[in-house]
């Protein structure tokens, strides 16, 4: 693509009146470095020092200017601020002296000859910092590479006479006293808000603990603990509306009890029946009348003594609306957190720059602990040694006996792999097929725990199992070991899951006809929440500590075992999947795992600080953080909500507990209430309307599915675009600098045939 | 942090020099002491970020140099901004381009010498590969800002918790 350039050079008579001849690249923008290359030339000529550094050869250099002068940088943050508020606005002509072109003085300051001062250009930067609002000033000023106290200056002076200016354009007739009332809320809200910026790091749970662990393990491990804390926001977020809503009323309004309540044995708090069965733990509690309505006639003896003029609560609507828009919320939140994260990890057509990106940046700065810092020295030596081992390797050719053996190998892995998985779950089947056969009476609660047992000593062994099958397969890259163990421990999750919710929705409605099902589904899953509690406990005991006992005792080696961060995180995201599948029928599982949460932290962290070492691989931390959290949007949240949708639509709730007992599906109480509303008037007759229209009628459906399509067509189209506009630039870019070395020795020959006149 | 207060800075370092800012805000800390602190004392390339933000590029800071450094190097910076000081740190002969001898000096370090010469300059060779888009033979700020964009773990990387 390389043009040839065929202009004459006009080389001057003397070197040092180069700016009075009309040069091409006065009047067109040309690249930057060309120009600086050129200037370099020109002025080392002047100085007599002829000649160019190759490359390599650095103590020969003459000195130049340390980096970039400030006035380059005060020019290039001036020409990105008038980009930018071009795009908001026209330029300001009136600032622009007479005499200059328009083209020169707005394009690009350091191309003109005149070569301002520092000062004129530090002023121009803040004339053009006054014209963007003050967001983006701060934005724009907090990108730039200068120092705090300039930064300050500079912010103050833009402030002040932006504040000048737009007190001397607006309001004439308002008194003077409300200006200075303004800008007194002003600094007192400002005063405040650096208060709390003081306190926040106070505010912000584990600062600390999160900082010794990043010393001491490095970025890696921290990625789990920081999911961690994500957990807990969303459960935060998901308990708040079910707090207010459900819960909090229900509890102000209890219903009558249903006569004799069992003592509280502690088997309770594995089995959550017993004591706990009819509380608000459970969807039983709940009562299907309106709460706290104004006493009318015909009511069956019911809580009828309350003041008439309260606010009438339909306990079966806020139950539905609640939990609907609970999850609604965190599907928005997931959805959003997970967009930003990949946009911060992958990039359009971004080749493999792997060697560059180890030497740059993998060296891990939060870590503080010398033997941390030791072990990181040695983990990027051997993946330097790995990377150069490795290409040596593929510049040799790969035998086809050796390829074919390594595909039987992964295959017959994978085989057997799903062979594992497939027991697991047809034993979780059969167990719960026994289950159901053999119905525990009252007495034997303890029975109940049997099935969760299995549940989680499958979910416990089997990843156990897979990484030792791991070990017969050799993988190029430990980043692919990673996601395949992710894989797989994945899929059997997710297989024993949908195996248990077959079994609640399909078998167990059917066979608990006239008792409370969903007061049995909700208990079962707070068993299963508690039991892999425990064992999560029992895990990390004997996983972690028995085994560097074992291994520093008897083994007599000193290597503790690695922190294992796919199989912890696949843990953290099966809990909150468990969470998600039984809000439905606890209302107050997600304080349930809160508490689990912050248990499993501190237990975690100690187990960690006292038994672990870092992983010996170097492991790209925010690429996982944005599988673990797409992990947790999509088999997850997804799931979980597929399931609740079945459960509302399709199921017939129990007839003797619950707010939905007298409805054929628990959706026909949003029916019901549009019916009701249809008959109340026409002042809400649009709700009706748009419930008969839009979300009864199938065809807005496959609408907003055909635009959804159309639209994410159109995003795959305008990336493959971005794709090959970059590999177009990058064309250019290695164009330019072959362009470059052709010019630079073009004239060091003419130099060279100036000297020899 | 935010362009504040210097006074609520100072409790950032207290086991610094003791002195008080708020009258005398041109003393310099000289690199030993800002070379021992505990964020800074295992960092292989402690030396080249105290002389990047010092004022003579001699590793001795203000109080300012101070605020910048940790400024930078903290969460909130965006990622230009820390491509730019990355970049001024592994500039070790401070030319404005990383080249070959840069290169070798930053492996180096990484590797408390560890790896042999020829693998050392094979390293070299191939960052230079992968990263020189105009195949001048060195990183110019735009080649390794480029280089940076394709590594998302940069920001978290290039940070230190204070």
């Amino acid at each position: 693509m390389a043009q040839p350039l065929n202009f004459v050079l006009s080389v001057p008579e003397t070197p040092e009146d180069h700016g009075q001849e009309p040069s091409p690249y006065d009047e067109s923008e040309v690249h930057d470095s060309f120009h600086q290359l050129i200037e370099e030339q020109s002025r080392w000529v002047g100085a007599g020092a002829l000649g160019w550094c190759e490359a390599g050869a650095a103590p020969d250099c003459p000195p130049r200017p340390a980096g970039r002068s400030r006035g380059a940088i005060l020019s290039q943050y001036y020409n990105r601020t008038v980009r930018l508020r071009r795009r908001v606005s026209r330029p300001e002509v009136r600032g622009v002296g007479r005499s200059a072109r328009p083209s020169l003085r707005l394009y690009d300051l350091e191309l003109d000859p005149a070569a301002l001062e520092e000062e004129e250009k530090r002023f121009l930067l803040v004339k053009e910092l006054q014209g963007l609002t003050v967001a983006q000033q701060d934005h724009m000023l907090r990108g730039m590479p200068l120092g705090l106290a300039e930064k300050r200056c500079l912010r103050s002076e833009s402030r002040t006479l932006t504040g000048k200016r737009r007190g001397r354009q607006g309001r004439h007739g308002l008194l003077p006293c409300c200006g200075q009332l303004r800008d007194a809320c002003v600094l007192a809200l400002h005063s405040l808000g650096l208060w709390l910026l003081s306190g926040l790091p106070a505010l912000m749970p584990w600062r600390y603990a999160l900082k010794r662990i990043g010393g001491q393990f490095g970025s890696s491990v921290l990625s789990y603990f920081l999911f961690l804390k994500t957990l807990l926001a969303f459960n935060v977020l998901l308990l708040l509306p079910l707090l207010a809503f459900i819960v909090g009323v229900q509890a102000a309004f209890p219903p009558a009890s249903p006569g004799s309540v069992p003592t509280f044995t502690g088997l309770e708090l594995l089995t959550g029946g017993g004591r706990f069965t009819h509380t608000v733990l459970y969807y039983g509690y709940y009562s299907n009348s309106t709460l706290n309505q104004p006493c009318a006639p015909p009511l069956e003896g019911d809580q009828c003594g309350r003041e008439a003029n309260g606010l009438p609560y339909s306990m079966p609507l806020a139950y539905l609306f609640t939990v609907g828009v609970a999850f609604f919320i965190t599907c928005i939140t997931l959805v959003y957190s997970m967009s930003r994260s990949f946009g911060e990890s992958f990039r359009v057509g971004s080749a493999s720059g792997v060697h560059a990106i180890t030497v740059f940046c993998s060296w891990d700065h939060k870590v503080t602990q010398r033997r941390a810092s030791r072990l990181q020295h040695d983990s990027i030596r051997t993946h330097l040694k790995e990377l150069l081992a490795d290409w040596q390797l593929r510049q040799g050719s790969r035998s086809a006996c050796g390829r074919l053996r390594q595909v039987a190998v992964l295959g017959f892995v994978w085989l057997l792999c799903v062979g594992t998985t497939l027991g697991c779950t047809v034993a979780v089947y059969a167990f719960s097929e026994l289950m159901i056969k053999s119905p525990t009476s009252a007495e034997q609660e303890g029975a109940l725990l049997a099935l969760p047992v299995v549940v989680c000593l499958l979910n416990l062994g089997a990843p156990y199992l897979y990484r030792g099958l791991a070990a017969l397969e050799r993988h190029d890259s430990p980043v692919l070991e990673v996601y395949v163990a992710i894989c797989r421990n994945l899929i059997l999750k997710m297989a024993i899951l949908g195996i248990l919710c077959y079994h609640w929705l399909g078998r167990r409605v059917g066979t608990l006809k006239d008792q409370c099902w969903e007061n049995f589904v909700g208990q079962e899953l707070y068993r299963l929440m508690v039991l892999d509690f425990i064992f999560v406990l029992l895990d990390t005991l004997f996983g972690e500590l028995l085994w560097r006992l074992i291994s520093e005792k008897k083994l007599k080696r000193r290597e503790k075992p690695e922190f294992d961060i796919a199989g912890n995180v696949l843990e953290l995201i099966y809990g909150q999947t468990l969470t998600w599948l039984g809000v439905l029928f606890a209302p107050l599982l997600p304080a349930v795992q809160i508490m689990k949460l912050l248990l499993v932290f501190y237990v975690k962290k100690t187990s960690l600080m006292a038994n672990c070492r870092a992983p010996r691989r170097p492991w790209l931390a925010s690429h996982m953080s944005t599988v673990f959290i797409s992990l947790l949007c999509f088999p997850s949240f997804l799931g979980a909500a597929v399931f609740l949708c079945y459960a509302v639509w399709q199921v017939k709730p129990s007839s003797v507990c619950g707010p939905f007992r007298t409805l054929d599906t628990m959706y026909e109480a949003g029916k019901v209430w549009v019916r009701r509303l249809e008959k109340a008037g026409p002042r809400v007759s649009w709700v009706p309307w748009v419930h008969r229209y839009l979300v009864e009628n199938t065809f807005p459906v496959y609408l907003v599915s055909a635009l959804l399509l159309a639209v994410i067509y159109l995003n795959i189209q305008v990336v493959k675009g971005q794709r090959r506009v970059i590999c177009l630039l990058k064309e250019q870019i290695s164009n330019e600098g072959e362009d470059k070395i052709f010019l630079i020795n073009k004239l060091h020959s003419i130099y060279e045939r100036k000297e020899r006149r | 942090m935010t362009l504040g207060d210097p006074r609520s800075f100072c409790d950032l370092a207290p086991q610094l020099v003791p002195l008080d800012y708020t009258s005398c805000p041109d003393v310099k800390v000289p690199y030993e002491l800002i070379g021992s602190m505990p964020e800074l004392k295992d960092n292989p390339f402690r030396q080249r970020i105290a002389q990047v933000f010092s004022e003579d590029g001699d590793g001795h800071m203000t109080l300012d140099n101070f605020l910048d450094m940790f400024s930078v190097m903290s969460e909130m910076a965006p990622r230009d901004l820390k491509a730019y000081y990355a970049f001024k740190i592994y500039d070790f002969n401070n030319d404005g381009y990383i080249c070959a001898w840069d290169l070798e000096q930053t492996v180096t370090k990484l590797t408390r010498g560890e790896l042999s010469a020829e693998e050392v300059s094979l390293v070299c060779e191939k960052v230079l590969d992968e990263a020189d888009g105009d195949h001048d033979g060195r990183l110019s700020l735009e080649d390794f800002q480029n280089m940076i964009l394709r590594a998302p773990d940069f920001l978290s990387t290039f940070h230190i918790r204070i």
